[in-house]
């Protein structure tokens, strides 16, 4: 299926411009916005998972060892993560 | 079997809509069309629809309500008037920007102010912009014909938009007339079940009501606009199809001794049928008047009219709402847009009658018909009937 | 009930579903407390449920055409009428699937709105909504003011607080009202299930959605979302200004089930000094020590009377006769 250019012509926009993709916000990278960017500390990281639980940008996954990271394409940089580390694993960095 | 019947018209367009079997209706009161929800109720209440019937607490909430539910893929209906409608008109513009089938009865009444009740075209003149499919009834038959119609145009694939049926309030919602009422089985054999384009289901996934950005909207526009227009080719075929199954035939502009008439008057809703009294009275008398009687207003039937005013001379358009400080009133401004390029246009004279729910009276057709055989307009547009 | 500070087990985040149903790629600003507080309400409700919005913030920020954030149905049609298109989808998924035409099993609509859509212009349709009984939730989102025309004043802005409408000045406070108390007025409308949350207590928060996911019949969520933009803090301390908003009594988080009233969130006896909540927010930087005093004691009114409530109410069952 060809996928449609953007911008779309009159044709092509759906019905009532209703969306049929679901979660296709993440093709719009907001990692450009930021000032800071967050870093762990593997060494101090606990594992709890506090910081993935408060992302707004849902952002932040874990990986096979159960350490977690940003996704720099859409961290906004807000820093919440690194303020609710209890061990402080986390630093906020200029980028 | 169809049935014959005869009942107020309210009460009868209340029986058709059940049998378009609705799965959603929201309405709220206001008089005239209230008796309208109100038998649907009292239809859902004894068992014999199967519906959810939302008491709504206000005219916003039940156009809103329609929505939600027509987005969710039910079959939904609504009625209201006058001040109901335009409080519920923030929504009236953003239902057919969705592409979601609603339909609505208009009992036409005087929006406000001066706070009246009584029957004109004013409500409707506020929202026939707005992107919904109209036609307007001028007797029981009609209306109970334009009522079940309306789901089949509504929700067919290419269309995928509302429509409003306009109906004089009182002067048609109140009043008694024999009727013939379609039965279950002829209905169900006209209007199969909703199949929705898209629907609110986990199972799959949508976003209704997005954001249109400006690099956007223009098209989104044109699209809505492409829709309402085309709908015309679908509105034409189920009206053919209506014909074969029911016998009575529908068209965009219905003609009354208008083909060798001098002078031709437009009306829209019951007021035509008084007209065509009046032009039996004076056709007595050797003068040769006719009626169009526009039934379909929007998409607006430009070729239709064209084509029906061909070698007329002298053509009254009666509106029955004013365009305050505009160029004319309402219908009468499309009319002469539409004629504008035809060579050998008629001379136009405009008169806005029966504002309020005035009586309109045969002799002030007859009236109207003289004075406009005789003279040009001298203003753009004229309220009949006002003293002083 | 759980304590304040430890409000949930320290590795419970891990546990949570995995599942992301609000996508990153939104435009919310940075440390949106609202975004962050529907992520966590997508997350407790699951798939099978209908999400209908209001206008605002997480409107026009998820689901600028052609892309959306919401892995979830929804709708948005306009700014006051969340609750009756909620009402209107919720009537519909019921009558199709009485009829057979859609799938036999259990979707929740979900109604969701700001405080503008909600307190204000939208609290009609809400009214009516949850006094007609439609089996839905309405969770209102509120950040005290109306955040995306650009934090003008709502019925939800407390006393004190700088607003675009009621702005600080050299002859006004800023608004000079109280909140208006939402919850409260669900509970007169005998919404068997009403709540406050936070998104700072996210089990809380949690917990209430699944709660009010059960109950066959409307339910009412209160929560409040942190806006750094609109109060003018930090966008790092997002959540800790939701928890400052509790442990100082300005925002307790309750529920009441059938009418009766039930803390959820442990509240010390001796509550946090207003100012550590007053303080880092911009919106409040300009109120004197006396003004601070006259916010304490609406705040300790509406916390008196939630305390007064919990002490004195009845269920509603033990009522009737």
């Amino acid at each position: 299926m060809t996928e449609k250019k953007w911008p779309e012509t009159w044709q092509d926009t759906n019905p009532g411009l209703m969306i049929f993709k679901p979660g296709s916000s993440r093709s719009y990278l907001t990692g450009g916005w930021r000032a800071q960017k967050p870093i762990w500390d593997n060494t101090k990281c606990i594992k709890c998972g506090v910081c993935y639980l408060f992302c707004p940008e849902a952002c932040i996954t874990e990986d096979a060892e159960g350490f977690f990271m940003a996704d720099l394409n859409y961290c906004k940089g807000c820093g919440i993560c690194y303020h609710e580390c209890w061990p402080r694993a986390i630093k906020m960095i200029e980028d | 079997m169809s049935e014959r019947i005869g009942m107020e018209i309210a009460l009868a367009a209340a029986e058709a809509v059940a049998l378009c079997r609705p799965d959603v209706i929201a309405a709220y009161p206001i008089t005239p069309n209230t008796h309208i929800p109100e038998h649907l109720a009292e239809i859902v209440a004894d068992g014999h629809l199967d519906c959810e019937y939302i008491a709504v607490e206000s005219e916003h909430s039940a156009l809103s309500a329609c929505t939600g539910a027509s987005a969710a893929g039910a079959r939904v209906f609504t009625a209201t008037s006058s001040q109901g409608l335009l409080y519920m008109y923030e929504i009236v513009p953003v239902v057919p920007s969705m592409r979601l089938p609603v339909i609505m009865c208009l009992g036409n009444r005087a929006i406000s102010g001066p706070i009246n009740i009584w029957n004109d075209h004013s409500d409707y003149m506020c929202v026939r912009d707005l992107g919904w499919i109209s036609m307007f009834a001028s007797n029981g038959q009609e209306t109970v014909d334009m009522c079940i119609q309306a789901f089949k145009i509504g929700e067919h694939a290419d269309v995928m938009l509302p429509v409003l049926v306009n109906l004089d309030g009182f002067q048609l919602t109140h009043v008694v007339e024999a009727m013939i009422m379609p039965n279950q089985e002829e209905v169900d054999k006209f209007l199969p079940p909703r199949k929705p384009f898209a629907a609110l289901h986990p199972d799959n996934i949508v976003s209704m009501g997005t954001l249109g950005l400006p690099d956007i909207y223009n098209e989104a526009k044109k699209a809505n606009d492409e829709a309402l227009i085309n709908s015309k080719k679908v509105i034409l075929e189920i009206w053919k199809e209506w014909e074969k199954m029911f016998g009575r035939k529908y068209e965009p502009i219905m003609s009354y001794k208008a083909n060798d008439a001098d002078v031709i008057m437009l009306t829209m809703g019951s007021m035509g049928e008084t007209a065509q009294v009046a032009i039996d009275e004076l056709r007595k008398e050797g003068f040769k008047a006719g009626l169009l009687d526009l039934k379909l207003y929007r998409p607006f039937p430009a070729d239709e009219l064209k084509k029906a005013v061909k070698g007329c001379k002298n053509l009254i358009v009666i509106d029955r709402a004013v365009m305050s400080g505009g160029a004319a009133a309402p219908v009468c401004a499309e009319v002469k847009s539409v004629l504008y390029d035809e060579p050998d246009r008629p001379v136009i004279t405009n008169d806005i009658i029966g504002l309020g729910g005035r009586d309109v009276r045969v002799e002030d057709f007859i009236k109207i018909f003289k004075k406009a055989a005789k003279a040009k307009p001298e203003r753009a547009y004229e309220i009949y009937g006002v003293r002083g | 009930m759980k304590s304040i500070v430890e409000n949930f087990d320290l590795f419970a985040p891990k546990l949570v579903d995995k599942e992301e149903y609000y996508s990153s790629g939104h435009r919310a600003c940075q440390g949106c407390g609202e975004a962050l507080a529907i992520r966590l309400m997508a997350k407790a409700l699951g798939k099978d449920t209908v999400v209908t919005s209001a206008t605002g913030c997480m409107e026009v920020t998820a689901t600028p055409y052609p892309t959306t954030a919401w892995k979830l149905p929804w709708v948005h049609v306009a700014f006051p009428n969340s609750a009756s298109v909620g009402a209107g989808v919720e009537s519909a998924l019921k009558v199709l699937r009485r009829k057979g035409k859609i799938a036999d099993r259990d979707i929740k609509v979900v109604s969701i709105g700001g405080d503008g859509g909600s307190f204000d212009i939208g609290f009609q349709a809400i009214s009516g909504a949850m006094e007609r009984g439609h089996n839905m939730i309405y969770i209102v989102y509120d950040n005290e003011a109306y955040m995306n025309t650009g934090i003008q004043r709502s019925g939800a802005t407390p006393y004190g607080a700088s607003t675009t409408t009621r702005p600080a000045g050299k002859e006004s406070v800023g608004n000079t009202t109280w909140k208006k108390n939402m919850a409260e007025i669900m509970v007169a409308h005998r919404v068997p299930y009403v709540a406050t949350a936070c998104h700072s207590y996210p089990f809380d928060f949690m917990d209430k959605v699944k709660k009010a996911r059960k109950v066959n019949g409307p339910a009412f969520i209160h929560c409040l979302a942190v806006c750094p933009t609109g109060w003018r803090s930090s966008s790092e301390t997002c959540i800790k200004m939701g928890r400052l908003a509790v442990e100082t009594g300005v925002f307790p988080l309750y529920e009441v089930e059938n009418g009766k009233y039930k803390m959820t969130i442990e509240m010390p006896k001796k509550l946090r000094p207003m100012e550590d909540y007053l303080k880092p927010q911009g919106r409040f930087r300009h109120l004197t020590p006396d003004q601070i005093e006259i916010f304490k004691g609406m705040a300790m009114l509406e916390y008196n009377k939630v305390l007064e409530r919990i002490k004195h109410s009845k269920s509603w069952s033990e009522m009737t006769s």
